[in-house]
């Protein structure tokens, strides 16, 4: 105990030398999470429309301005040949496309039904998905304004959407955000702490040192856990009280599952350190161990349940999944630690495990 | 003085040799980065898991059921007896959804068939809003099926089948909607920046913490000189990367390639100016490679990645970030590599980004040679 408290003294000492990796890991993530929290989201307006009426009629003009009414599509243009609409999409200046062809009033009177087309930019087929979706919302709403053939509804939908009813992405996109800011911290805050000794050649000194392995350890990493437990607090709070995130459940469950969370993280960062030969190399491993996975195969952005099987098992080893569904289940739904000790006991195990490997690791040299 | 640079380059790929950790780290990140992003980075949603609640048990109602456990969209997880025994499975995240057919909906379809005054049969649903993007996309998917059950039950007793407007949806460039056509080709600019831009910043940096930097600093060897010598190593492994991915992506992804290669290989030369340059920028601002880890990571890499377009499209951010989005060399290759792969533009429509880029590479460049300079 007293040794791991001499080694977190060290460690201490170096840190405070280096003022830059302080302000980092404390200040950072919360001003990331203002910029982040502010400017990204899923929530796609101002879709930017061209529109080739080749109708003139009042049929066609009404049906261009529900398109303008709707709060979704910005017209940007209006052309006449579907030559230039090509060169408009293909230069990005529209991304949707509506060709009303002549005849679209009559058929509208006559026919069984009037078609309309529409050419979407399907470059970003997320985006693209979404505005599908909004294209056809339009056509809906305007079949039943546009002069017509009356229809009948039989069935309808009434949903209700619980924990985030207004459906903001916010909501769902800050506690990723945390998640991410926190993982990124923690890991590259250890990350290069024994491979950096070992380069250095300062390692045979700690070796030498009457020490345990897990003494050292804990010293090496006790002053990061205060300090991106701080960075990650900081995050939260600054969430809650810029973001509107809700706070449902208990802060003490809440401080548990970070505490738990960013110990396993330091852990993966120590790992990384002991397995590394130099500090490019730690770099780059730590890079790719933490962040993409932790954005990508965490449920952050991309849903789990949708992806390949294959990748389903490998993403139960990202720590960030279930700290997000411990996080969320926290805040959002107001969970308690009792209903939630699947995903806490996975991080328990995952924070042992790879504190147990990197002691193993460093003892065997 | 090429001999000199030829020697320094020899030098740094012995060092590159010895450790062959990162040589293995810099082939397999490119095939791991590829892994998640072309097969996990979707927002398609598919297999929604559901619980659905049957208070009805009529005839309609098995035939509204028979439909969502057809449908590839849903996956039936659960069938509950009562609505209130759905709530566990909404919060601890098992389902997204929960599918409650309400008693007498059978008899108020047909009601709502005699006459126009009748409510429709209503369906309930409970959304769990936490994922808001996915959610959205399910009750789209849902209110979708549940459309086309109303047309077939309408269809049945002749009341008239199709909507009077009918939208004949083209999808230029990726007409299958696959989110790996768009993922793909990113991987490209974020790996030559992860992998580039980080290792320069380091290599030079660790000449520096090791103390071996003012032993070059006194050989004839000249700045510049000294610079490319520490540059070019790290341009070819970079290059070897962009031809790794180019041919993954087109060979095991399949993602069309419809532009010229010629024009993606001097695109990435551009954009490789500039992570070099900005390797080499964070190097002199750095006096260790914690430093100059940190600063890497968390004033270029992960702005880069969250603000370029990546996977977080631009146009959906407030204004004000829009335009600083502008600074991000990222962004400019992202469209580059895009729009070579998927709309196969030339020259003549992104010689803007090719501007952009070749600016943003010459100019942190310079102020990388500045600061070095006066730290010599």
């Amino acid at each position: 105990m007293k040794a791991a408290w001499a080694v977190a003294v060290k460690e201490l000492r170096q840190i405070r030398r280096d003022r830059r990796t302080l302000v980092i890991l404390v200040f950072v993530p919360t001003f990331f999470l203002f910029l982040y929290g502010y400017a990204l989201n899923f929530d796609i307006r101002h879709v930017s429309l061209a529109v080739e009426d080749r109708d003139s009629s009042p049929e066609s003009r009404e049906l261009i301005a529900a398109f303008a009414r709707s709060s979704y599509f910005d017209i940007v243009a209006a052309t006449t040949s579907d030559r230039e609409a090509a060169a408009l999409v293909d230069r990005g200046t529209a991304r949707v496309v509506l060709v009303i062809p002549a005849g679209f009033a009559r058929d509208l009177r006559q026919a069984e039904t009037a078609d309309v087309q529409i050419v979407i930019d399907g470059d970003n087929a997320n985006t693209a998905t979404t505005v599908l979706g909004y294209v056809t919302g339009v056509l809906r709403q305007a079949s039943t304004t546009l002069p017509g053939r009356p229809r009948y509804v039989l069935v309808t939908v009434e949903p209700r959407i619980w924990y985030n009813p207004e459906l903001r992405s916010t909501v769902f996109l800050v506690p990723g955000l945390i998640a991410f800011l926190s993982m990124i911290t923690a890991v590259i805050s250890t990350a290069l702490s024994i491979v950096r000794e070992k380069e250095r050649g300062t390692m045979e000194q700690v070796r030498m040192a009457p020490i345990s392995t897990l003494a050292f350890v804990t010293g090496k990493s006790a002053p990061y856990l205060v300090m991106s437990q701080i960075g990650a607090m900081g995050v939260i709070g600054a969430a809650m009280i810029f973001f509107d995130l809700p706070m449902r459940g208990s802060w003490l469950s809440l401080f548990v599952v970070v505490s738990i969370f960013l110990v396993g993280a330091l852990g993966t960062g120590l790992l990384v350190s002991t397995v590394a030969e130099t500090q490019q190399v730690a770099f780059q491993a730590a890079a790719i161990v933490a962040m993409l996975p932790t954005l990508i195969l965490s449920g952050f952005i991309f849903p789990i349940a949708s992806m390949p099987v294959g990748l389903q098992y490998i993403s139960a080893v990202v720590p960030a999944r279930y700290f997000l569904t411990a996080l969320r289940g926290i805040v959002l739904k107001g969970l308690d630690l009792a209903s939630l000790w699947q995903p806490v006991l996975a991080l328990i195990i995952y924070a042992g495990a790879a504190l147990g490997l990197s002691a193993v690791r460093l003892g065997r040299r | 003085m090429r001999r000199r640079i030829g020697t320094l380059m020899w030098k740094e790929f012995v060092e590159l040799r010895r450790s062959p950790q990162l040589l293995r780290i810099v082939i397999l990140a490119p095939i791991l980065q590829l892994t998640m992003l072309g097969y996990a980075a979707t927002t398609d949603v598919r297999d929604v898991p559901i619980v659905v609640v049957d208070g009805d048990r009529s005839p309609r109602s098995r035939q509204l059921l028979e439909r969502l456990a057809a449908s590839p969209y849903f996956d039936i997880i659960r069938e509950e007896l009562s609505p209130s025994r759905v709530e566990p499975d909404l919060s601890q995240g098992r389902v997204w959804l929960a599918v409650v057919i309400p008693p007498g909906f059978g008899t108020a379809i047909e009601r709502a068939g005699r006459s126009r005054v009748e409510p429709p049969a209503a369906v309930q649903v409970i959304a769990d809003g936490t994922d808001a993007n996915s959610s959205g996309v399910a009750l789209a998917y849902l209110q979708g099926l549940v459309g086309e059950f109303n047309l077939t039950l309408a269809a049945e007793r002749g009341l008239g089948g199709a909507p009077p407007l009918e939208g004949r949806v083209r999808v230029w460039f990726n007409p299958d909607l696959e989110s790996r056509n768009f993922m793909v080709p990113g991987v490209l600019a974020l790996l030559l920046l992860i992998v580039t831009a980080n290792l320069t910043s380091m290599a030079i940096v660790r000449e520096r913490e090791l103390g071996t930097l003012d032993q070059l600093n006194v050989t004839p060897i000249g700045r510049w000189e000294l610079i490319l010598g520490k540059l070019l190593p790290y341009a070819l492994v970079g290059f070897v990367d962009v031809l790794l991915v180019v041919g993954l992506a087109v060979f095991w992804f399949e993602v069309p390639f419809r532009g010229s290669v010629t024009l993606l290989l001097s695109g990435s030369l551009v954009y490789l100016l500039c992570t070099l340059g900005l390797g080499l920028f964070v190097s002199t601002i750095s006096s260790t490679q914690q430093q100059a880890m940190m600063t890497a990571t968390f004033f270029f890499l992960v702005p880069m990645m969250y603000l370029s377009g990546f996977i977080f499209p631009i146009e959906n951010m407030p204004v004000p970030i829009q335009h600083l989005t502008v600074l991000i060399p990222l962004r400019y290759f992202l469209v580059i590599v895009r729009s070579i792969f998927l709309k196969g533009v030339g020259f003549d429509v992104l010689w803007p980004q090719f501007a952009a880029l070749g600016a943003w590479g010459v100019a942190v460049l310079a102020l990388a040679a500045f600061r070095s300079s006066k730290r010599a």
